[in-house]
Protein backbone atom coordinates (compact mmCIF):
# COMPACT_ATOMS: atom_id res chain seq x y z
CA UNK A 1 0.00 0.00 0.00
CA UNK A 2 2.78 2.46 0.96
CA UNK A 3 4.78 1.39 -2.11
CA UNK A 4 1.69 2.03 -4.23
CA UNK A 5 1.25 5.48 -2.72
CA UNK A 6 4.86 6.37 -3.51
CA UNK A 7 4.56 5.00 -7.04
CA UNK A 8 1.26 6.77 -7.69
CA UNK A 9 2.63 10.08 -6.38
CA UNK A 10 5.75 9.85 -8.56
CA UNK A 11 3.72 8.89 -11.62
CA UNK A 12 1.28 11.74 -10.98
CA UNK A 13 4.08 14.31 -10.72
CA UNK A 14 5.86 12.86 -13.75
CA UNK A 15 2.64 12.96 -15.78
CA UNK A 16 1.89 16.57 -14.85
CA UNK A 17 5.47 17.49 -15.82
CA UNK A 18 5.09 15.70 -19.17
CA UNK A 19 1.73 17.42 -19.73
CA UNK A 20 3.41 20.79 -20.19
CA UNK A 21 6.00 19.41 -22.64
CA UNK A 22 5.30 19.13 -26.38
CA UNK A 23 3.97 17.50 -28.45
CA UNK A 24 0.45 18.47 -27.32
CA UNK A 25 -2.01 15.81 -28.37
CA UNK A 26 -5.39 17.56 -28.17
CA UNK A 27 -7.18 14.81 -30.09
CA UNK A 28 -6.03 12.24 -27.50
CA UNK A 29 -7.11 14.56 -24.69
CA UNK A 30 -10.57 15.01 -26.20
CA UNK A 31 -10.92 11.25 -26.71
CA UNK A 32 -9.92 10.66 -23.07
CA UNK A 33 -12.37 13.35 -21.87
CA UNK A 34 -15.10 11.64 -23.85
CA UNK A 35 -14.24 8.23 -22.36
CA UNK A 36 -13.99 9.50 -18.78
CA UNK A 37 -16.55 12.32 -18.81
CA UNK A 38 -19.23 11.39 -21.32
CA UNK A 39 -18.77 7.70 -20.51
CA UNK A 40 -19.51 8.33 -16.84
CA UNK A 41 -22.35 10.82 -17.37
CA UNK A 42 -25.27 8.40 -17.29
CA UNK A 43 -24.19 6.66 -14.09
CA UNK A 44 -23.52 10.04 -12.44
CA UNK A 45 -26.98 11.32 -13.43
CA UNK A 46 -28.65 8.19 -12.03
CA UNK A 47 -26.64 8.27 -8.82
CA UNK A 48 -27.17 11.99 -8.37
CA UNK A 49 -30.92 11.80 -8.83
CA UNK A 50 -31.48 8.99 -6.36
CA UNK A 51 -28.98 10.34 -3.83
CA UNK A 52 -30.83 13.68 -3.76
CA UNK A 53 -34.19 11.90 -3.68
CA UNK A 54 -33.40 9.53 -0.82
CA UNK A 55 -31.63 12.22 1.18
CA UNK A 56 -34.67 14.49 0.86
CA UNK A 57 -36.95 11.66 1.96
CA UNK A 58 -34.83 10.88 5.04
CA UNK A 59 -34.30 14.47 6.07
CA UNK A 60 -37.99 15.34 5.56
CA UNK A 61 -39.04 12.55 7.87
CA UNK A 62 -36.44 13.60 10.49
CA UNK A 63 -37.15 17.35 10.27
CA UNK A 64 -40.90 16.72 10.49
CA UNK A 65 -40.38 15.54 14.09
CA UNK A 66 -39.63 19.09 15.17
CA UNK A 67 -41.56 20.95 12.47
CA UNK A 68 -38.53 22.07 10.46
CA UNK A 69 -39.31 20.59 7.00
CA UNK A 70 -38.42 23.93 5.39
CA UNK A 71 -34.75 23.09 6.03
CA UNK A 72 -34.80 20.04 3.80
CA UNK A 73 -33.74 21.88 0.64
CA UNK A 74 -30.83 23.70 2.24
CA UNK A 75 -29.64 20.60 4.10
CA UNK A 76 -29.65 18.49 0.96
CA UNK A 77 -28.02 21.26 -1.10
CA UNK A 78 -25.16 21.82 1.34
CA UNK A 79 -24.57 18.10 1.86
CA UNK A 80 -24.61 17.47 -1.86
CA UNK A 81 -22.29 20.27 -2.89
CA UNK A 82 -19.76 19.86 -0.07
CA UNK A 83 -19.63 16.08 0.33
CA UNK A 84 -21.94 13.75 -1.52
CA UNK A 85 -21.49 15.02 -5.06
CA UNK A 86 -17.67 15.08 -5.12
CA UNK A 87 -17.25 11.82 -3.19
CA UNK A 88 -19.93 9.85 -5.03
CA UNK A 89 -18.87 11.28 -8.39
CA UNK A 90 -15.32 10.14 -7.60
CA UNK A 91 -16.52 6.66 -6.70
CA UNK A 92 -18.77 6.36 -9.75
CA UNK A 93 -16.08 7.56 -12.14
CA UNK A 94 -13.68 5.11 -10.50
CA UNK A 95 -16.09 2.26 -11.18
CA UNK A 96 -16.90 3.35 -14.70
CA UNK A 97 -13.75 5.00 -16.11
CA UNK A 98 -10.96 4.12 -13.65
CA UNK A 99 -11.57 0.41 -14.14
CA UNK A 100 -11.69 0.88 -17.93
CA UNK A 101 -8.39 2.79 -17.93
CA UNK A 102 -6.65 0.15 -15.79
CA UNK A 103 -7.97 -2.66 -18.00
CA UNK A 104 -7.09 -0.95 -21.27
CA UNK A 105 -3.55 -0.02 -20.21
CA UNK A 106 -3.04 -3.42 -18.57
CA UNK A 107 -4.07 -5.17 -21.79
CA UNK A 108 -1.76 -2.91 -23.78
CA UNK A 109 1.10 -3.74 -21.39
CA UNK A 110 0.72 -7.53 -21.53
CA UNK A 111 0.26 -7.54 -25.32
CA UNK A 112 3.43 -5.40 -25.69
CA UNK A 113 1.57 -2.46 -27.26
CA UNK A 114 3.21 -0.15 -24.70
CA UNK A 115 6.66 -1.53 -25.59
CA UNK A 116 5.75 -1.05 -29.25
CA UNK A 117 5.09 2.64 -28.61
CA UNK A 118 8.49 2.99 -26.94
CA UNK A 119 10.27 1.24 -29.82
CA UNK A 120 8.65 3.75 -32.20
CA UNK A 121 10.34 6.55 -30.23
CA UNK A 122 7.03 7.67 -28.71
CA UNK A 123 7.04 8.13 -24.92
CA UNK A 124 4.18 5.85 -23.76
CA UNK A 125 3.67 7.93 -20.62
CA UNK A 126 3.27 11.07 -22.70
CA UNK A 127 1.02 9.40 -25.26
CA UNK A 128 -1.15 7.25 -22.98
CA UNK A 129 -1.05 8.63 -19.44
CA UNK A 130 -1.06 12.40 -19.88
CA UNK A 131 -4.46 12.59 -21.67
CA UNK A 132 -6.11 10.17 -19.26
CA UNK A 133 -4.85 11.88 -16.11
CA UNK A 134 -5.80 15.32 -17.46
CA UNK A 135 -9.23 13.99 -18.46
CA UNK A 136 -9.86 12.99 -14.83
CA UNK A 137 -8.78 16.41 -13.60
CA UNK A 138 -10.94 18.26 -16.13
CA UNK A 139 -14.11 16.19 -16.32
CA UNK A 140 -14.66 15.22 -12.67
CA UNK A 141 -15.65 18.80 -11.61
CA UNK A 142 -18.09 18.98 -14.55
CA UNK A 143 -19.60 15.65 -13.57
CA UNK A 144 -19.74 16.84 -9.96
CA UNK A 145 -21.71 19.91 -11.06
CA UNK A 146 -24.09 17.66 -12.99
CA UNK A 147 -24.46 15.55 -9.84
CA UNK A 148 -25.30 18.71 -7.84
CA UNK A 149 -27.99 19.84 -10.27
CA UNK A 150 -29.58 16.42 -10.78
CA UNK A 151 -29.39 15.72 -7.04
CA UNK A 152 -31.27 18.93 -6.34
CA UNK A 153 -33.87 17.98 -8.94
CA UNK A 154 -34.31 14.60 -7.20
CA UNK A 155 -34.61 16.20 -3.79
CA UNK A 156 -37.05 18.82 -5.12
CA UNK A 157 -39.34 16.18 -6.61
CA UNK A 158 -39.38 14.14 -3.38
CA UNK A 159 -39.56 17.06 -0.92
CA UNK A 160 -41.96 19.33 -2.80
CA UNK A 161 -44.01 17.03 -5.04
CA UNK A 162 -44.19 13.93 -2.83
CA UNK A 163 -43.76 15.20 0.74
CA UNK A 164 -45.72 18.42 0.23
CA UNK A 165 -43.05 20.82 1.50
CA UNK A 166 -43.60 24.40 0.38
CA UNK A 167 -41.82 25.10 -2.90
CA UNK A 168 -41.08 28.68 -1.89
CA UNK A 169 -39.52 27.62 1.40
CA UNK A 170 -37.53 24.85 -0.32
CA UNK A 171 -35.84 27.28 -2.72
CA UNK A 172 -35.58 30.31 -0.41
CA UNK A 173 -33.74 28.31 2.25
CA UNK A 174 -31.32 27.01 -0.36
CA UNK A 175 -30.76 30.55 -1.60
CA UNK A 176 -30.06 31.94 1.86
CA UNK A 177 -27.97 29.03 3.22
CA UNK A 178 -26.03 27.74 0.23
CA UNK A 179 -22.86 29.69 -0.47
CA UNK A 180 -20.69 29.82 -3.60
CA UNK A 181 -17.84 28.50 -1.44
CA UNK A 182 -19.83 25.30 -0.80
CA UNK A 183 -20.14 24.62 -4.51
CA UNK A 184 -16.60 25.73 -5.32
CA UNK A 185 -15.08 23.67 -2.49
CA UNK A 186 -16.93 20.59 -3.76
CA UNK A 187 -15.67 21.16 -7.29
CA UNK A 188 -12.07 21.45 -6.02
CA UNK A 189 -12.53 18.16 -4.20
CA UNK A 190 -13.92 16.55 -7.36
CA UNK A 191 -10.94 17.77 -9.41
CA UNK A 192 -8.55 16.26 -6.84
CA UNK A 193 -10.49 12.98 -6.79
CA UNK A 194 -10.51 12.92 -10.60
CA UNK A 195 -6.76 13.42 -10.68
CA UNK A 196 -6.26 10.74 -8.02
CA UNK A 197 -8.45 8.09 -9.58
CA UNK A 198 -7.07 8.41 -13.12
CA UNK A 199 -3.48 8.47 -11.82
CA UNK A 200 -4.09 5.34 -9.74
CA UNK A 201 -5.80 3.60 -12.68
CA UNK A 202 -2.90 4.56 -14.98
CA UNK A 203 -0.33 3.39 -12.42
CA UNK A 204 -1.98 0.02 -11.92
CA UNK A 205 -2.69 -0.60 -15.60
CA UNK A 206 0.69 0.65 -16.84
CA UNK A 207 2.54 -1.65 -14.42
CA UNK A 208 0.32 -4.72 -14.94
CA UNK A 209 2.13 -8.03 -15.42
CA UNK A 210 1.26 -11.64 -16.04
CA UNK A 211 -1.42 -11.85 -18.72
CA UNK A 212 -5.19 -11.79 -18.30
CA UNK A 213 -4.98 -12.61 -14.58
CA UNK A 214 -2.58 -9.73 -14.01
CA UNK A 215 -4.86 -7.32 -15.89
CA UNK A 216 -7.81 -8.42 -13.74
CA UNK A 217 -5.80 -7.92 -10.57
CA UNK A 218 -4.60 -4.51 -11.71
CA UNK A 219 -8.18 -3.42 -12.37
CA UNK A 220 -9.42 -4.65 -8.99
CA UNK A 221 -6.52 -3.01 -7.17
CA UNK A 222 -7.09 0.26 -9.04
CA UNK A 223 -10.77 0.37 -8.08
CA UNK A 224 -10.19 -0.61 -4.44
CA UNK A 225 -7.23 1.74 -3.92
CA UNK A 226 -9.00 4.66 -5.62
CA UNK A 227 -12.22 4.16 -3.66
CA UNK A 228 -10.47 3.95 -0.30
CA UNK A 229 -8.17 6.89 -1.01
CA UNK A 230 -11.04 9.07 -2.22
CA UNK A 231 -12.86 8.56 1.08
CA UNK A 232 -9.69 9.11 3.13
CA UNK A 233 -8.78 12.22 1.14
CA UNK A 234 -12.35 13.48 1.49
CA UNK A 235 -11.97 13.54 5.27
CA UNK A 236 -8.77 15.56 5.16
CA UNK A 237 -10.01 17.94 2.46
CA UNK A 238 -13.16 18.58 4.49
CA UNK A 239 -11.05 19.27 7.56
CA UNK A 240 -9.06 21.81 5.51
CA UNK A 241 -12.13 23.44 3.99
CA UNK A 242 -14.38 23.67 7.08
CA UNK A 243 -12.86 27.00 8.23
CA UNK A 244 -13.41 28.41 4.73
CA UNK A 245 -17.01 27.15 4.57
CA UNK A 246 -17.89 28.32 8.08
CA UNK B 1 34.18 0.93 -39.00
CA UNK B 2 31.95 0.22 -35.99
CA UNK B 3 29.47 -2.64 -36.09
CA UNK B 4 25.80 -1.72 -36.51
CA UNK B 5 25.12 -3.32 -33.12
CA UNK B 6 27.74 -4.39 -30.59
CA UNK B 7 26.87 -5.95 -27.25
CA UNK B 8 29.74 -6.00 -24.77
CA UNK B 9 29.80 -8.07 -21.56
CA UNK B 10 26.08 -7.56 -20.87
CA UNK B 11 24.72 -8.66 -17.49
CA UNK B 12 21.12 -8.50 -16.35
CA UNK B 13 19.38 -9.99 -13.32
CA UNK B 14 15.76 -9.97 -12.23
CA UNK B 15 15.91 -10.50 -8.48
CA UNK B 16 17.97 -13.65 -7.93
CA UNK B 17 17.53 -14.75 -11.56
CA UNK B 18 20.76 -13.92 -13.42
CA UNK B 19 19.38 -13.92 -16.98
CA UNK B 20 22.28 -12.47 -19.01
CA UNK B 21 25.77 -13.47 -17.86
CA UNK B 22 28.21 -11.51 -19.93
CA UNK B 23 26.79 -11.56 -23.46
CA UNK B 24 29.11 -10.44 -26.27
CA UNK B 25 27.75 -10.08 -29.81
CA UNK B 26 28.63 -8.14 -32.94
CA UNK B 27 26.09 -7.52 -35.72
CA UNK B 28 27.45 -6.15 -38.99
CA UNK B 29 25.60 -3.70 -41.20
CA UNK B 30 23.22 -5.18 -43.76
CA UNK B 31 23.34 -8.72 -42.35
CA UNK B 32 20.75 -10.93 -40.70
CA UNK B 33 21.73 -12.33 -37.33
CA UNK B 34 19.56 -14.98 -35.72
CA UNK B 35 19.87 -15.49 -31.96
CA UNK B 36 18.87 -19.07 -31.21
CA UNK B 37 18.17 -20.53 -27.82
CA UNK B 38 15.65 -22.45 -25.77
CA UNK B 39 12.83 -20.96 -23.77
CA UNK B 40 14.12 -18.92 -20.85
CA UNK B 41 17.62 -18.58 -22.30
CA UNK B 42 17.39 -14.76 -22.26
CA UNK B 43 16.77 -14.07 -25.97
CA UNK B 44 13.93 -11.58 -25.46
CA UNK B 45 15.80 -9.88 -22.64
CA UNK B 46 18.84 -9.47 -24.90
CA UNK B 47 16.72 -8.01 -27.70
CA UNK B 48 14.99 -5.57 -25.34
CA UNK B 49 18.44 -4.29 -24.32
CA UNK B 50 19.31 -3.65 -27.97
CA UNK B 51 16.50 -1.11 -28.28
CA UNK B 52 16.74 0.29 -24.76
CA UNK B 53 13.54 -1.21 -23.36
CA UNK B 54 15.63 -2.66 -20.52
CA UNK B 55 18.71 -1.29 -18.79
CA UNK B 56 21.56 -3.69 -18.03
CA UNK B 57 23.14 -4.18 -14.61
CA UNK B 58 26.49 -3.81 -16.38
CA UNK B 59 27.93 -3.88 -19.88
CA UNK B 60 27.35 -1.86 -23.03
CA UNK B 61 25.08 -1.87 -26.08
CA UNK B 62 26.62 0.15 -28.89
CA UNK B 63 24.44 1.23 -31.80
CA UNK B 64 26.70 2.53 -34.58
CA UNK B 65 29.31 3.07 -31.88
CA UNK B 66 27.02 4.95 -29.46
CA UNK B 67 26.38 3.37 -26.04
CA UNK B 68 22.60 3.47 -25.54
CA UNK B 69 22.68 2.14 -21.99
CA UNK B 70 23.53 5.67 -20.81
CA UNK B 71 20.82 7.39 -22.86
CA UNK B 72 17.30 8.26 -21.80
CA UNK B 73 14.37 10.39 -22.87
CA UNK B 74 14.73 12.16 -26.19
CA UNK B 75 18.34 11.04 -26.69
CA UNK B 76 17.20 7.42 -26.50
CA UNK B 77 14.26 8.16 -28.81
CA UNK B 78 16.72 9.60 -31.35
CA UNK B 79 18.56 6.25 -31.45
CA UNK B 80 15.30 4.28 -31.44
CA UNK B 81 14.30 5.97 -34.67
CA UNK B 82 17.01 3.88 -36.33
CA UNK B 83 15.01 0.78 -35.36
CA UNK B 84 11.87 -1.01 -36.33
CA UNK B 85 10.66 -3.89 -34.20
CA UNK B 86 8.33 -6.76 -35.06
CA UNK B 87 6.83 -8.25 -31.92
CA UNK B 88 6.02 -11.91 -31.30
CA UNK B 89 2.27 -11.24 -31.21
CA UNK B 90 2.64 -8.24 -33.56
CA UNK B 91 1.64 -5.75 -30.79
CA UNK B 92 -0.64 -3.87 -33.17
CA UNK B 93 -2.80 -1.20 -31.54
CA UNK B 94 -6.13 -2.97 -31.38
CA UNK B 95 -8.13 0.25 -31.26
CA UNK B 96 -6.69 1.33 -34.62
CA UNK B 97 -7.20 0.06 -38.18
CA UNK B 98 -4.35 -1.41 -40.21
CA UNK B 99 -3.93 1.95 -41.96
CA UNK B 100 -3.75 3.82 -38.65
CA UNK B 101 -1.30 1.27 -37.23
CA UNK B 102 1.12 1.47 -40.14
CA UNK B 103 0.69 5.23 -40.43
CA UNK B 104 1.28 5.75 -36.69
CA UNK B 105 5.09 6.27 -36.82
CA UNK B 106 4.69 8.58 -39.84
CA UNK B 107 2.07 10.71 -38.08
CA UNK B 108 4.29 10.95 -35.01
CA UNK B 109 7.60 11.69 -36.69
CA UNK B 110 6.88 12.98 -40.21
CA UNK B 111 4.68 16.01 -39.67
CA UNK B 112 5.77 17.28 -43.09
CA UNK B 113 3.77 14.58 -44.91
CA UNK B 114 0.25 15.17 -46.16
CA UNK B 115 -2.51 12.66 -45.48
CA UNK B 116 -2.37 11.59 -49.12
CA UNK B 117 1.38 10.97 -48.94
CA UNK B 118 0.92 8.97 -45.74
CA UNK B 119 -1.70 6.77 -47.44
CA UNK B 120 0.65 6.21 -50.38
CA UNK B 121 3.55 5.17 -48.14
CA UNK B 122 1.29 2.87 -46.12
CA UNK B 123 -0.02 1.20 -49.29
CA UNK B 124 3.57 0.80 -50.54
CA UNK B 125 4.74 -0.82 -47.29
CA UNK B 126 1.71 -3.10 -47.13
CA UNK B 127 2.40 -4.17 -50.73
CA UNK B 128 5.97 -4.97 -49.68
CA UNK B 129 4.59 -7.59 -47.28
CA UNK B 130 2.05 -8.73 -49.87
CA UNK B 131 -1.02 -7.26 -48.22
CA UNK B 132 -3.64 -5.44 -50.26
CA UNK B 133 -7.04 -3.98 -49.38
CA UNK B 134 -6.74 -4.50 -45.63
CA UNK B 135 -6.25 -0.86 -44.66
CA UNK B 136 -9.64 -0.48 -43.05
CA UNK B 137 -9.61 -3.76 -41.13
CA UNK B 138 -8.90 -3.97 -37.41
CA UNK B 139 -6.16 -6.31 -36.08
CA UNK B 140 -8.80 -8.62 -34.58
CA UNK B 141 -10.10 -9.27 -38.12
CA UNK B 142 -6.70 -10.51 -39.36
CA UNK B 143 -5.03 -13.93 -39.14
CA UNK B 144 -1.83 -14.36 -37.09
CA UNK B 145 0.35 -14.32 -40.21
CA UNK B 146 -1.35 -11.19 -41.55
CA UNK B 147 -0.90 -9.42 -38.22
CA UNK B 148 2.83 -10.19 -38.34
CA UNK B 149 3.00 -8.76 -41.85
CA UNK B 150 1.23 -5.61 -40.74
CA UNK B 151 3.68 -5.50 -37.81
CA UNK B 152 6.59 -5.64 -40.27
CA UNK B 153 5.02 -2.96 -42.50
CA UNK B 154 4.71 -0.72 -39.43
CA UNK B 155 8.29 -1.54 -38.37
CA UNK B 156 9.78 -0.50 -41.72
CA UNK B 157 7.50 2.44 -42.51
CA UNK B 158 10.14 4.98 -41.40
CA UNK B 159 12.83 3.12 -43.41
CA UNK B 160 14.86 2.09 -40.34
CA UNK B 161 18.46 0.91 -40.53
CA UNK B 162 17.82 -2.00 -38.14
CA UNK B 163 14.83 -4.31 -37.80
CA UNK B 164 14.42 -6.54 -34.74
CA UNK B 165 12.18 -9.61 -34.99
CA UNK B 166 10.95 -11.20 -31.76
CA UNK B 167 10.13 -14.87 -32.46
CA UNK B 168 8.51 -14.09 -35.81
CA UNK B 169 7.46 -17.67 -36.65
CA UNK B 170 6.29 -18.90 -33.24
CA UNK B 171 2.82 -20.39 -33.39
CA UNK B 172 2.50 -20.21 -37.17
CA UNK B 173 1.68 -23.06 -39.56
CA UNK B 174 4.48 -24.23 -41.93
CA UNK B 175 3.17 -22.31 -44.95
CA UNK B 176 2.83 -19.06 -43.03
CA UNK B 177 6.24 -19.70 -41.44
CA UNK B 178 7.80 -19.99 -44.90
CA UNK B 179 6.15 -16.74 -46.01
CA UNK B 180 7.36 -14.92 -42.88
CA UNK B 181 10.90 -16.24 -43.55
CA UNK B 182 10.66 -14.93 -47.10
CA UNK B 183 9.36 -11.62 -45.75
CA UNK B 184 12.50 -11.27 -43.58
CA UNK B 185 14.77 -12.10 -46.54
CA UNK B 186 12.87 -9.70 -48.82
CA UNK B 187 13.04 -6.89 -46.25
CA UNK B 188 16.81 -7.29 -46.07
CA UNK B 189 17.25 -7.48 -49.83
CA UNK B 190 14.76 -4.74 -50.75
CA UNK B 191 15.52 -2.28 -47.97
CA UNK B 192 19.12 -3.20 -47.10
CA UNK B 193 18.34 -3.29 -43.40
CA UNK B 194 20.34 -4.95 -40.66
CA UNK B 195 18.14 -7.63 -39.11
CA UNK B 196 18.28 -9.33 -35.73
CA UNK B 197 15.91 -12.25 -35.27
CA UNK B 198 15.39 -14.14 -32.04
CA UNK B 199 13.95 -17.57 -32.48
CA UNK B 200 13.95 -21.17 -31.40
CA UNK B 201 12.81 -22.24 -34.86
CA UNK B 202 15.97 -23.88 -36.23
CA UNK B 203 14.62 -24.36 -39.76
CA UNK B 204 13.77 -20.69 -40.15
CA UNK B 205 17.03 -19.65 -38.51
CA UNK B 206 19.19 -21.55 -41.03
CA UNK B 207 17.06 -20.19 -43.88
CA UNK B 208 17.35 -16.48 -43.10
CA UNK B 209 20.62 -16.11 -41.14
CA UNK B 210 23.96 -14.72 -42.30
CA UNK B 211 25.15 -15.19 -38.74
CA UNK B 212 23.84 -17.43 -35.97
CA UNK B 213 24.41 -16.87 -32.27
CA UNK B 214 23.41 -19.52 -29.77
CA UNK B 215 22.35 -18.26 -26.37
CA UNK B 216 22.49 -20.73 -23.50
CA UNK B 217 22.02 -19.86 -19.83
CA UNK B 218 22.62 -16.18 -20.49
CA UNK B 219 25.80 -16.58 -22.56
CA UNK B 220 26.55 -16.81 -26.28
CA UNK B 221 28.11 -20.27 -26.49
CA UNK B 222 28.43 -20.44 -30.29
CA UNK B 223 28.41 -17.75 -32.96
CA UNK B 224 29.27 -17.44 -36.63
CA UNK B 225 28.00 -18.45 -40.06
CA UNK B 226 25.24 -21.10 -39.88
CA UNK B 227 27.44 -23.94 -41.09
CA UNK B 228 30.10 -23.11 -38.49
CA UNK B 229 27.53 -23.13 -35.68
CA UNK B 230 26.21 -26.43 -36.99
CA UNK B 231 29.70 -27.91 -36.41
CA UNK B 232 29.83 -26.55 -32.83
CA UNK B 233 31.15 -28.94 -30.20
CA UNK B 234 29.13 -27.36 -27.39
CA UNK B 235 26.97 -30.20 -26.01
CA UNK B 236 23.78 -28.12 -25.64
CA UNK B 237 24.13 -26.66 -29.15
CA UNK B 238 24.66 -30.15 -30.54
CA UNK B 239 21.64 -31.47 -28.65
CA UNK B 240 19.48 -28.52 -29.74
CA UNK B 241 20.44 -28.80 -33.41
CA UNK B 242 20.19 -32.60 -33.32
CA UNK B 243 16.47 -32.20 -32.64
CA UNK B 244 16.14 -30.60 -36.07
CA UNK B 245 18.90 -32.08 -38.21
CA UNK B 246 18.41 -35.52 -36.70
CA UNK B 247 14.99 -35.71 -38.23
CA UNK B 248 15.68 -33.71 -41.42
Amino acid sequence: MLGDLGGVTLLGLETLYLAVRPPYRFANLLAACEAVGVGSLFVVVLTGFFTGAVFAMQSASAFRLFDAESLVGATVAISLTRELAPALTGLMVTGRAGSAIATELGSMRVTEQIDALATMAVDPRHYLLVPRVLAGLLTAPILCMVFNVIGLVGSYLVAVKLQGISEAQFWSRIESWLDVADVFGGLIKAAIFGLMLTTIACYKGYNATGGAKGVGEATTEAVVLSSVLILVADYFLTALMIPWWD
Amino acid sequence: MPAEIEVIDLHKSFGSNHVLRGVNLRVEQGTTTVILGGSGSGKSVLMKHMIGLLRPDSGQVLIEGEDITRLKGRELDRVRRKFGMVFQMAALFDSMTVLENVAFPLREHRKDLSEEQIREIVAEKLALVDLHGVEDKYPAELSGGMRKRVGLARAVVLDPKIVLYDEPTTGLDPITTASVDQMIIDAKNALGVTSVVISHDIGSAFKVADQLAFLYKGEIVAAGPPEAVRQSEHPHVRQFLQMWFGRN
